[in-house]
């Protein structure tokens, strides 16, 4: 009567495709932050202070830490819908930062909400180039 | 310190006919841009919870979604709204909402009288939005009366 489906593996099979690495992905949001700032080279602190800092531009989502805790490597939970997130560090969760339209989409919509705007080249370049140095749990 | 203690509820108590006949049911047909998108920020709520009507709307605003910014490619978004129309509700007024909240529905409202406003407040729960906080089988479309526990947190 009630029908019993196997949610993850239609998302399993949707990750699987166009992989890159974080890394890819630092090197190609450096090299667009080089075209208006030259020299441009990614920085891991620079990150850090972009992931902790309190924006305050909305009630319920004033930092990152609101639904990704101010551990990076350790797994959140959506701070409306209280639906877990799997940890954001690709050493805790060798998922993230490995496929451009969805870090796109995702940027898009967090930093619309939580920074107020949309983040530039360098500050994408600088957070990844963070959460990369994070290490694993 | 916070202890939880869940308290099962017996299905004798629930397991009214008209709520048996009335559990929602994932379509046999599952889009995966479905899942995968309208299931990252919260469960992927089955598509005969609200009409298609509803559903056109809610995919016409995704920008402001309930507060939130859930924007999405329009490819993808055309995709997800064919199949939301396709699997709406066929049962009318039961299943609208003029808030767009499922919540809203009378379906809900009645299906869910006889939970406590301090159920609804708990911190295991913290959303109406949040099913599988009661329902244990909700990640796999399952809401069967009998797989419900409502969780207590007691300080």
């Amino acid at each position: 009567m009630f029908r019993l489906i196997a949610l993850p593996l239609g998302i399993g099979i949707a990750l699987a495709a166009h992989a890159e690495t974080p890394t890819d992905l630092v090197a190609r949001y450096a090299q667009q932050a080089a075209s208006s700032q030259p020299g441009f080279s990614a920085s891991a602190e620079r990150g850090r202070s972009f992931f902790v800092r309190k924006w305050n531009v909305t009630d319920k989502m004033p930092d990152c830490a609101s639904c990704h805790t101010e551990r990076p490597d350790r797994a959140g939970s959506h701070v409306i819908t209280a639906k877990p997130i799997k940890p954001l560090a690709p050493a805790a969760n060798p998922e993230r930062f490995s496929k451009l339209a969805k870090v796109e989409k995702w940027f898009r919509r967090n930093c619309t909400e939580v920074v107020g705007r949309e983040c530039s080249a360098a500050e994408k370049a600088d957070l990844i180039e963070f959460l990369v140095a994070t290490g694993g749990a | 310190m916070m202890k939880v203690k869940a308290i099962l509820i017996c299905s004798a108590l629930l397991a009214s006919g008209s709520l048996l006949a009335d559990g929602p049911r994932m379509p046999r047909e599952i889009d995966k841009t479905w899942i995968e998108e309208c299931g990252s920020c919260h469960l992927a709520y089955p598509p005969s919870l609200l009409t298609a009507d509803n559903w056109r709307r809610m995919m016409g605003g995704l920008d402001r979604h309930f507060g939130s910014n859930a924007s999405l490619d329009a490819a993808s978004a055309a995709k997800i709204t064919a199949f939301l129309e396709r699997n709406a509700s066929t049962r009318g007024q039961r299943n609208a909402s003029s808030t767009l909240r499922i919540t809203d529905t009378p379906w809900f409202v009645r299906e869910h009288d006889e939970v406590s406003p301090a159920a609804w407040r708990d911190p295991n729960v913290k959303s109406a939005a949040n099913c599988a906080a009661c329902h244990r089988g909700a990640d796999r479309g399952d809401y069967d009366d009998d797989d419900i526990v409502i969780p207590v947190t007691r300080r």
